[in-house]
């Protein structure tokens, strides 16, 4: 317990002194991870603790964003309007989804959850007049009161955090330890006179809320809005991030998340090939790391404590 | 009379998503693998069919060849890598991802960013008149083909050895494994035959749809959506469904141009709340 308040309180330090040590780019590639970092976990929710695969974890993200850039640059609505509009949209979306496909399971909620998002893509991409189609939407500003990079990342920094708090909360509370049960086994669990459907049901719409959280301060920290938001290839990041991390813990996705942003940063400045190096990133996981970086540590921390 | 053509659109259409969701179907029938890496058999194919029509000016050898190539590349991806993760669907899922993404790049880097459209087959190069427009041969043959290779199919599987191995494998392929058939060899066999079906259609939808960059990503979202309202492991499914999907996509694109993907993903929507293994799905 005090190792963990301790890396806690370093990690508080570190990131409070981070603006005032390093330059602002590098500020804002932590705001970016960060915001990723809220993506991953509330994907993990889903995935690692209630066993639900999802590759249409983008549509929340996305929903979100484009409903604050709609509203703000087309309707020149206030921020204190787009903002829960956005999250609002992203917990309605989940609960469509919810509804649609927690009737599946394993691949075939992927598949399912896969193209219930491509519809939101399609909207996004087709409907011009409203979303500006493949040009996206740009012109969003941010809001007064955090409109320089430094005072935006202790915004995001802020709400991460207090996420974070939430989630962790969340997965030690009893709705969060039946989550755990319904992972491991969902018939003892309705034996046990647990409504599985509806804490499943719960569960999505939480993580799509996170979810839209994310895509809504990303949208922000971007100013701009495309359909690549939406796209299966940001759903299957997500999912990456997780997996490269550590499924069914909320610090692994984080660090996955990071890996794959600052990845992304050294690669795509080196060569135009980043889909490719994701693509061997994608095949390298699965067959060397299944378990993740997390599982990676837990298995040397426990060879050596053998005896 | 415009009714006939946008019909006739949709089904030709419909007959190259068969193609790819037959594959796509049984592939999830008889191992549980959601192979995303589908769609990009089908763009593989067309593009190596039009190096080989480009090289040789044979559009029949780029039909045999280019299928066969993308055959080995699915019996490889199958064997040496999917294997290994057995009923993981995650850990599958990634591997065919991370294929996408590679093959997606490396065709990028191989055939350019700009769209390429095949020549047609001198035979099939003509139009015929229906009433008094003028409809292509093309268009027909390909409404043929996917015919003969519906009929190849179900032929395959329900009056072959074979194909009586495959069925027993998609029910249970461990029981089936415990009789003695050689499931691991059913396995390679299914994937390469997935493959090839798909890359068949890349060569064959290649003179109307062409090949591009994201066409991976479309043609597969489209199979899903067939295999999804179908109904996944059934032929029949991928056939009825490849039809419905062919046709809503086509009169979709006519009537809502701005919502085009609408047309197909609202009855998918109503099929899964209703359905939701598909129309002839069996799990």
């Amino acid at each position: 317990m005090a190792r963990i308040l301790l890396f806690i309180a370093l990690a508080a330090v570190v990131f409070v002194a981070l603006p005032f040590v390093v330059p602002s780019y590098y500020v804002g590639l932590t705001t970016k991870i960060l915001i990723f970092a809220l993506f991953a976990m509330s994907l993990d929710l889903l995935i690692g603790y209630t066993g639900l695969a999802s590759l249409g974890h983008a549509a929340f993200f996305g929903i979100s964003a484009y409903t604050i850039a709609v509203l703000s640059v087309k309707l020149r609505m206030s921020e204190w309007i787009a903002f829960p509009a956005g999250l609002t949209m992203a917990i309605a979306l989940g609960a469509v989804f919810a509804l649609l496909a927690l009737r599946a399971r394993g691949s075939y909620l992927l598949m399912i959850t896969l193209a219930l998002a491509q519809v939101v893509w399609g909207i996004a991409f087709g409907w011009r007049t409203m979303t500006g189609g493949d040009d996206g939407l740009p012109g969003l500003r941010r809001p007064a009161f955090v409109s320089d990079e430094t005072s935006f990342y202790f915004l995001v920094l802020g709400l991460v955090a207090a996420s974070t708090v939430v989630l962790v909360a969340l997965i030690r509370s009893p709705f969060g330890l039946a989550l755990q049960g319904i992972r491991e086994s969902e018939s003892r669990m309705q034996a046990l006179g647990f409504n599985v459907w509806r804490h499943q049901f719960v569960a999505f719409v939480i993580a799509a809320a996170f979810a839209g959280l994310a895509g809504a301060l990303y949208v922000y920290y971007n100013r701009f809005v495309s359909p690549d938001f939406l796209h299966v290839v940001r759903s299957a990041e997500v999912l990456i991030m997780v997996i490269i991390g550590g499924v069914g813990t909320l610090l692994g996705p984080a660090i996955g998340a990071a890996a794959i942003i600052l990845l992304e940063d050294i690669i795509s400045s080196q060569t135009q090939h980043w889909l490719l190096a994701l693509g061997i990133i994608y095949v390298a996981t699965t067959l060397f790391a299944p378990r993740g970086l997390i599982g990676l540590y837990r298995e040397r921390f426990m060879a050596r404590r053998k005896p | 009379m415009i009714w006939v053509i946008h019909t006739l659109n949709g089904i030709s259409f419909g007959m190259l998503l068969f193609l790819l969701a037959a594959g796509l179907s049984l592939i999830y029938g008889l191992m549980k693998i959601l192979n995303l890496t589908h769609g990009s058999y089908y763009l593989i194919g067309a593009y190596v069919g039009s190096t080989i029509i480009a090289k040789t000016g044979s559009f029949a050898l780029a039909l045999i060849v280019a299928p066969l190539v993308v055959a080995l590349l699915g019996a490889v991806m199958e064997r040496y890598f999917l294997r290994r993760f057995h009923l993981q669907e995650l850990p599958q899922t990634l591997l065919t991802f991370g294929f996408l993404f590679i093959f997606a790049d490396l065709m990028l880097w191989i055939w350019g960013g700009d769209p390429i459209v095949l020549p047609k087959p001198a035979a099939f190069s003509g139009s015929i008149s229906i009433g008094d427009a003028r409809y292509p041969t093309y268009r027909l043959a390909l409404i043929a083909v996917g015919l003969i290779v519906a009929l190849i199919l179900w032929w395959f599987q329900e009056r072959t050895r074979l194909g009586a191995m495959l069925r027993a494998g998609v029910d249970d392929a461990e029981i089936a494994g415990a009789l003695g058939i050689d499931v691991s060899l059913l396995f390679t066999l299914v994937f390469a035959v997935g493959a090839l079906l798909a890359a068949l259609g890349g060569v064959l939808g290649g003179p109307i749809i062409g090949a591009q960059p994201g066409a991976d990503f479309e043609v597969m979202l489209l199979a899903f959506v067939v295999v999804i309202v179908g109904g996944l492991g059934s032929l029949r499914g991928a056939l009825i469904g490849g039809l419905l999907v062919g046709l809503l996509d086509n009169f979709g694109k006519i009537f809502f141009p701005e919502l085009a993907l609408f047309t197909i993903f609202v009855p998918m929507a109503i099929i899964l709340s209703f359905r939701p293994t598909g129309l002839f799905g069996r799990l």
